[in-house]
């Protein structure tokens, strides 16, 4: 899926090559476990619902999808690369700030987004209530808007919390291709204009695809914000057919369907790149000197990368601190909050942990391994990024409860007491859950940080007795660290804005700030979760902009870069 | 790099996370889980446990209520199951996660036609799906739900997604009454006259009929009380305030009403606290409580109703059998998408 190109230039096969291959496979069949079980569900049949799907269902939510995700990729990839060449190419007013406030955005979950801008969008809003005012109308229908409640509505809010995805791949990237390409373009007379376009763009082309493939996963998955403004995709679909129709296997036949189409459309993409050719960055040109912006190019760029932070993050974060200052004033702040948001942390935590050691495992098989073996086993390991997480949920809900009952079963038989729900129980079904979910991001991440260190390293710490796992231990694990916490960053705030799998495997007894957010949703009022969603976004604040401080080569040593995705930069040869 | 990531560091966030949830089930507890939003239960959970000494923990499941309990098998820690409407009390019993209980208190108190024969589920509350009525732009005082499809609402009616369960439960019992084909007619008529995407909560057709966006729409009863009481807030007391909460009757029939309602669990360790459970939460008292706290309509003959509740005028329910309705729900939920209702 992400990342995962096969090791061409580079072979070092030895003894324990297999073992790491080994222990990928076993991570990858972890993730397909889910999937296995919604294969079964799915092949119980549906009786006679695919006529109906077919007939009603699908072409509303194919086309819904189709242009939520054009949409969305539009205006990630407008939004993410303009703002990510203007932060690291020139310099005007404000840049320093926002070329790390551009990754705000992160840190909002899209089922807030959505809540938000209804508020603040609607009719009785402050928005529009304010435009009434300054027009002197008193009716509240004198004044109609666009609703927020609508496909396009969706597209804006969903492009402008997910274009930081984008804006990190790319302007990791923009920072680090050689200038000399760009000054060749420009000595030869290409405008500034034609050399983004015509040099910068496609070099950059790798970096954009996998941060817009993040991007759209996250639209494609996404059930708040869709369900919330009225938009049928496919995910809502799916959710509709298990929960409304009480049809868990036909939901599990789409979300299947859905699963290849998003496969095939990765190996389509990666299939046009095949004649291009990625050469590890190791080797840097100098950084290209930043252009001095003036006038109203200045302002431009100014409001080119202010209006993406104001949306995506200032005005949901200025509404929710409103909100909840108001409800803290009112009744007071809610015990459980402290617990819950303990709860969010400390599980986000303990599946970061584990999402980095797997995905380290995973990069490392790559490297070693020239047969392709291994990254095979690395894309099948990122499946789990692009199921649905209601979906996921349901389908480890079986093979895990399975597995409980038998060591449940297996005890009682054999010391005459029972273990219960050791694993699904626990909470170990969430992290679980978290893990398979989010190791992409952590697997690509990884290894993007492992293509930047030179191979003769490996070689050297070989021949001079070294093994396989002393050489992660002494040697790559001090120069990932760059990669580690970004890669960490992006995991631990994925994991704290988590809703849908939270909901259905969380253990009994256990709330987190989503759930808590999404109890006072389901009661249709917003407001009250308004003090949780608030932490959500704080609590995810601090870690994007750690993130947004590492992610800035110029001012690190050597090739310290990367901002958790694939940032090797590109040479187009054919 | 920070060192905030430290190994050491995961590894003791992972021991903690591990740790912090004690596994379930002493004595005298009670586990529940509800597709009820807690926030509403809460107050009758905690009465329940200051006069009878047992815990209650509860888990909001809202979807997957059943997948989890039947995956957990035995081993499942459930002992009551809650749900929110009766399509789900008939789901949880067809999917053979219930069993059956004996008891006078409850046969006595929940009348038999909101209970199941074989005592498997018991209703616990009752709540009607009415029509809020723009109060400055809606003159009349009565209103049917087929007037809901009539052109003179063209561009003026508000209504949550049309696969909702208040939703599918309300066309089931459109079905039951006229057949398929009129439902379906009834049902384009409505999606003509929609003012908005079908999408959004109950409360919202409130707001937005302050906002002017829409003159009436079809909402549960117990969020006007919800929002007239106060409990929402200043600005949901506008809400409230905007609308006539009207008590729509089918032409030929009464007003429809779900219920929420429990059953205990088929492999409950803790029956017996489950059973006291059920039969607290029908007691006098508590029915009460039900009314003060949550605005629903008690099951219980004889309790009373909150008073800004009984302002709308007597509840007269829609005659119709729960089971007739619940056997249309699927042909209902057909119809939804075949109209494109939520489109």
């Amino acid at each position: 899926m992400i990342g995962f190109q096969r090791a061409t230039r580079y072979a070092s096969p030895t003894a324990d090559t297999r073992g790491w291959v080994v222990l990928s496979y076993l991570i990858a069949l972890m993730v397909l476990a889910p999937v296995a079980a919604l294969i079964a569900i799915a092949a119980q049949g549906s009786g006679d619902l695919w006529p109906h799907l077919i007939a009603y269902v699908l072409p509303t939510a194919v086309r819904e999808t189709a242009l939520l995700l054009t949409g969305v990729g539009v205006l990630v990839i407008a939004i993410g690369t303009g703002t990510a060449w203007l932060a690291a190419t020139c310099r005007f007013p404000g840049r320093v700030i926002f070329d790390w406030a551009l990754l705000l955005p992160l840190a909002v979950p899209t089922y807030i987004v959505a809540f938000v801008y209804l508020d603040v969008m609607h009719p009785l809003g402050p928005i529009q209530t304010a435009l009434r005012w300054l027009l002197g109308l008193d009716d509240p229908r004198a004044l109609s808007l666009p609703d927020v409640r609508s496909l396009p509505g969706c597209i804006v809010l969903l492009g402008f919390v997910l274009y930081p995805y984008v804006y990190l791949a790319a302007r990791a990237l923009f920072l680090m291709q050689s200038a000399p390409a760009l000054e060749v373009a420009r000595t030869l007379g290409a405008s500034r204009v034609a050399t983004f376009f015509r040099v910068a763009l496609p070099l950059a082309r790798p970096a954009i695809v996998i941060g817009t493939t993040l991007a759209l996963l996250e639209a494609l998955n996404d059930i708040g914000a869709s369900e919330f403004l009225g938009v049928q995709t496919l995910t809502v679909s799916i959710y509709s057919t298990w929960v409304n129709r009480s049809s868990l296997s036909g939901a599990a036949q789409i979300a299947l369907v859905m699963l290849t189409a998003v496969i095939a459309l990765t190996l389509a993409e990666r299939w046009a790149r095949r004649r291009q050719r990625y050469a590890g960055g190791a080797r840097r040109g100098h950084p290209p000197s930043p252009v001095e912006l003036t006038g109203l190019a200045a302002a431009g760029a100014f409001f080119a990368c202010a209006l993406p932070i104001l949306i995506g993050f200032l005005v949901p974060a200025a509404y929710l601190a409103f909100e909840a200052s108001s409800r803290i004033a009112a009744a007071g702040l809610s015990p459980h909050l402290l617990i819950e948001a303990r709860n969010s942390i400390a599980f986000a935590a303990a599946a970061t942990a584990a999402a980095l050691v797997l995905g380290t495992v995973l990069a490392y098989a790559v490297r070693l391994d020239r047969s392709g073996m291994a990254a095979t086993a690395g894309r099948m390991a990122s499946l789990g990024y692009a199921i649905p997480g209601t979906v996921l949920a349901v389908g480890l809900l079986t093979p895990l409860a399975a597995f409980d009952n038998a060591v449940d079963a297996a005890f009682r038989q054999l010391f005459g007491f029972g273990t219960g729900l050791i694993v699904s129980g626990s909470g170990a079904a969430l992290v679980l859950a978290y893990v398979i979910r989010f190791l992409a991001i952590s697997a690509g991440g990884i290894e993007a940080g492992f293509a930047k260190i030179p191979v003769s390293l490996d070689a050297a710490a070989r021949s001079l007795g070294e093994s396989a796992a002393g050489t992660v231990r002494r040697v790559h694990l001090p120069l990932l660290s760059p990669a580690f916490g970004a890669a960490a960053i992006l995991v631990f705030v994925d994991c704290m804005k988590e809703l849908p799998a939270t909901l259905l495997l969380r253990p009994f007894g256990f709330e987190t700030l989503a759930t808590h957010i999404y109890a006072e949703a389901a009661r249709g009022s917003y407001e009250d979760g308004a003090v949780a969603a608030l932490l959500i976004v704080l609590t995810g604040l601090g870690p994007v902009v750690l993130l947004a401080r590492m992610s800035r080569p110029l001012t690190a040593i050597g090739g310290r870069s990367s901002g958790g995705v694939q940032v090797a930069s590109a040479v187009r040869s054919r | 790099m920070p060192r905030l990531f430290s190994s050491r560091r995961l590894i003791a966030a992972a021991a903690i996370a591990a740790c912090a949830f004690p596994m379930a089930a002493s004595a005298e507890e009670v586990n529940l889980y509800t597709t009820r939003e807690p926030g509403l239960i809460q107050p009758l959970l905690e009465s329940f446990t200051q006069s009878t000494g047992v815990k209650v923990n509860a888990i909001f499941i809202k979807d997957g209520l059943i997948e989890r309990v039947k995956a957990e098998g035995t081993n499942s820690p459930a002992d009551v199951l809650m749900t929110v409407d009766f399509s789900g009390l008939i789901d949880v019993v067809d999917q053979g996660i219930t069993q059956p209980i004996r008891s006078e208190a409850l046969s006595s108190a929940v009348p038999a036609n909101l209970r199941d024969p074989n005592g498997h589920w018991y209703a616990l509350s009752l709540r009607a799906r009415l029509i809020y009525a723009s109060k400055d732009r809606v003159k009349q005082t009565s209103i049917t739900y087929e007037e809901l499809a009539d052109p003179k609402w063209k561009g003026k009616v508000c209504i949550r997604a049309g696969n909702h369960p208040y939703n599918t439960a309300l066309i089931a019992a459109y079905i039951a009454h006229y057949g398929e084909a009129k439902a379906e007619a009834w049902l384009k008529g409505v999606k003509a006259n929609l003012a908005r995407k079908a999408t959004g909560g109950d409360r919202e057709v409130a707001r937005d009929i302050l906002a002017g966006i829409c003159d009436v729409g079809p909402a549960n009863s117990y969020y006007v009380g919800l929002m007239r009481g106060g409990k929402g807030g200043p600005e949901q007391e506008k809400w409230g305030a905007a609308i006539n909460p009207l008590l729509a009757t089918f032409k030929d029939g009464g007003t429809h009403v779900n219920i929420s309602g429990a059953a205990v669990a088929k492999h409950s360790s803790n029956k017996g606290n489950a059973q006291k459970l059920l039969e607290y939460l029908v007691t006098n008292e508590v029915q009460a409580l039900y009314a003060k706290v949550n605005y629903e309509y008690p099951v219980r003959a004889g309790a009373a109703v909150d008073p800004i509740i009984a302002s709308f005028g007597a509840l007269k329910p829609d005659p119709l059998d729960i089971g007739a309705i619940a056997r249309h729900r699927k042909t209902a939920a057909n119809l939804v998408d075949k109209v494109g209702f939520n489109n």
